[in-house]
């Protein structure tokens, strides 16, 4: 790119922020101009609109199509319900579904428990901030970029040559023969769920710190003086203080482990029985041009979901009437 | 049920050269009311904590009874402690609050329920028992602070200032309601407060702190009536005691052209030649007559209904000048510009050194 081009750019920019200032500044002119009768609700569809316009052609619409399409076979015909029949019957399918349930009962539960024990033992311990950020930096990681550092972690090299991988030069150390960790079914799906546990419990480990600042030194207090050791304190004073942060923590790391796709598709690309309902979505609807089928699973991924996000409101209702 | 004793207890927070508490010795009998009271920072909420065992001894002995529980951690002190802001656990009921510490020792569940009951009924709590903390009113949470602490029929009750967070006529009410409830169920209590209000109504005794350092512990009359210093004498009765330093003269103390007579080995007690004479605004004589007294310019009276508070300032030799409270009548007093000399009520004159601030006379009385 020359340096021409590069002022064009700029110059393409600024006149582009310039036209959106003037038309919301349009369009905040127009809105105060409104007749008098009825000018809240003029306003409020003119602030909404931008918004639900969006919404609609970013999220409303496709969630339609693939609605749709998940009842349609590759040419477009209605089918009923023969893709979600196939899900439920195929072996590959049905072990599709299986691995994303051990990843979405994993992965949450154990990252959330290991963070929340981090952020305890932490506290208030000197050098807290760079305890921390031991365990959150690999939140900074994208996935796959994760991946790759933990293939080489399972990186496989037949006996007798040097290992690169840490986990075969470990077993070579204590006399074991290498393994072909990625290629192990069933151990590789949980090698698999390590890599996103490494990820999800700096999150998990960070937002429950925070709510642990938070609870009342007071309350704590109190509680030893009520007769309670540190566990006892831990179970009725910390985790009742911190609830409403540990369900939004186990949901949301729930939803991304459930939507998860890169990690298996960097590591064995869904191959060796370790493909979940994402990854096998992609597979049906870019690779095998089966867009029926890619539609389904995107359906079943969507209604696994959604019981997680009603939960979470739900939980998040009831912490109002506490607090 | 237990005496409690500070055996020159002191608390030096890390990286700090003073001392909060400073080896306070002071000693609570079975079944006292003692108030903790003094200004901010003077280390009453940190004596308080330490004998609740949320706060490090640094030095001395802290004892409940025969009990030696310097490091005897707090859940096995056998005490409870109302919080400033109440600490109650939001999420769970009146009762469950109030139960919790028997549930956590073991008590079985119709004993436990028994017990809160009771404490309920004493406090008016029985309709809000199923309750959560947060459905509940300033005052009504006090009470549950209150009922936590009974329920579990501790050795010693500690307060920590649990009336700061009620409004005024609330506060009142809760005043005099804690103190006939300590009284009636005889438990000793260590009662922490900023407010000498307070300290003056509730207290079987009081303990004025400043600066870490006890300054005098003695009954409510006793503090009124015989400050031991000049920050006790300040500190205690409201409006405050006038305090300001006066030349000695044969026999007594100079106000303006009039000496109040002091005995002579008072005044040979005191170093210097002044003294710091302290006269509470209601013990003053104010007179009209020039000459008689210390004289004074009225900048403003208060009226009260039944009585008056009037403002004013003396100027000394010096051309220093020193603000004058003193309660006049309510319906006949002077007015504000006017001129009026003021001498003490016999009896009721304080002499403190002006140097070490140290009391001089033995009762308030003149020689």
């Amino acid at each position: 790119m020359t340096t021409a081009d590069l002022i064009n750019k700029i110059v393409q920019v600024a006149a582009a922020l310039a036209i959106f200032a003037a038309v919301i500044g349009l369009i905040l002119f127009l809105i105060d101009k409104a007749p008098k009768r009825g000018r809240d609700g003029f306003q409020l569809v003119a602030f909404l609109a931008p918004a639900l316009l969006l919404l609609g052609i970013g999220l409303i619409y496709p969630a339609v199509r693939t609605s749709i399409a998940a009842f349609a076979d590759n040419t477009g015909n209605f089918i009923g319900l023969d893709n979600f029949v196939w899900m439920f019957t195929q072996p590959d399918a049905l072990r599709t579904l299986a691995n994303t349930v051990v990843w979405v009962v994993l992965v949450p539960l154990v990252s959330t428990i290991i963070g929340l024990a981090y952020a305890v033992f932490i506290d208030k311990a000197r050098g807290e901030r760079i305890f921390k950020a031991l365990v959150f930096m690999p939140m900074a990681i994208s996935f796959v970029g994760a991946s790759i550092i933990w293939r080489f972690v399972y990186e496989y090299r037949p006996e007798g040559r040097e290992q690169i991988g840490a986990l075969n030069q470990i077993l070579v150390w204590f006399g074991a023969e290498p393994v072909l960790w990625l290629q192990s079914d069933p151990i590789n799906t949980l090698l698999l769920i390590v890599v996103m546990i490494w990820v999800q419990t700096g999150f998990a480990m960070v937002v429950l710190s925070a709510a642990i600042k938070g609870v009342p030194t007071e309350q704590l207090e109190a509680a030893q003086l009520d007769g309670t050791n540190a566990w006892q304190r831990f179970r009725n004073v910390t985790v009742p203080g911190i609830r409403g942060s540990l369900v939004v923590v186990v949901t949301t790391i729930s939803i991304a482990t459930l939507k998860v796709f890169d990690i298996v598709q960097t590591m064995t690309a869904g191959n060796f029985g370790t493909s979940v309902v994402a990854n096998e979505m992609y597979n049906q609807a870019f690779r095998s041009q089966a867009p029926g089928r890619g539609s389904a699973l995107a359906l079943i991924l969507f209604i696994m979901v959604l019981p997680i996000v009603i939960y979470n409101v739900r939980i998040l209702r009831q912490q109002r009437e506490i607090r | 049920m237990a005496s409690v004793t500070f055996d020159k207890a002191t608390r030096l927070y890390p990286g700090s050269t003073k001392p909060a508490v400073d080896s306070i010795d002071l000693q609570v009998a079975d079944g006292e009311f003692l108030v903790l009271v003094g200004p901010s920072g003077c280390g009453k909420s940190t004596s308080l904590r330490m004998l609740a065992g949320l706060e490090e001894v640094n030095d001395g002995n802290i004892f409940i009874g025969d009990r030696n529980v310097t490091d005897v951690p707090p859940k096995d002190r056998d005490i409870a402690m109302v919080f400033q802001n109440y600490a109650l656990y939001p999420h769970m009921t009146v009762a469950e609050n109030m139960g919790f510490a028997l549930k956590i020792a073991g008590v079985n569940k119709d004993e436990r329920a028994e017990r809160v009951l009771e404490a309920a009924k004493l406090l008016d709590l029985e309709p809000y028992l199923s309750r959560k903390p947060k459905a509940l009113s300033g005052g009504q949470r006090q009470r549950v602070a209150m009922g936590r602490a009974i329920v579990r029929q501790p050795q010693v009750f500690l307060m920590d200032e649990p009336l700061s967070n009620l409004d005024a006529k609330l506060r009142v009410q809760t005043r005099t309601q804690i103190a006939s409830l300590q009284r009636r169920l005889g438990v000793t209590t260590v009662y922490v407060t900023h407010d000498q209000t307070e300290a003056l109504t509730m207290g079987d005794r009081i303990a004025v702190l400043k600066d870490g350092v006890l300054q005098q512990v003695g009954s409510p009359r006793d503090l009124y009536e015989k400050p031991q210093n000049v920050f006790v004498a300040g500190f205690i009765g409201s409006p405050a005691m006038n305090l300001f330093s006066s030349d000695m003269a044969d026999g007594g103390v100079k106000f303006g052209s009039s000496v109040v007579n002091l005995d002579r080995k008072f005044l040979q007690a005191a170093h210097g030649s002044k003294i710091t004479v302290g006269v509470r605004p209601e013990d003053v004589i104010v007179s009209t007559t020039p000459g008689d007294g210390l004289e004074i310019e009225v900048d403003l009276v208060e009226e009260l209904g039944a009585d008056g508070y009037l403002y004013g300032h003396a100027t000394t030799q010096g051309g220093e000048r020193t603000d004058i409270v003193a309660r006049v009548d309510g319906r006949l007093h002077p007015h504000a510009g006017e001129k009026v000399y003021l001498l003490p009520q016999p009896g009721h004159l304080h002499a403190f050194d002006a140097e070490t601030g140290v009391r001089l006379n033995d009762a308030a009385a003149i020689g």
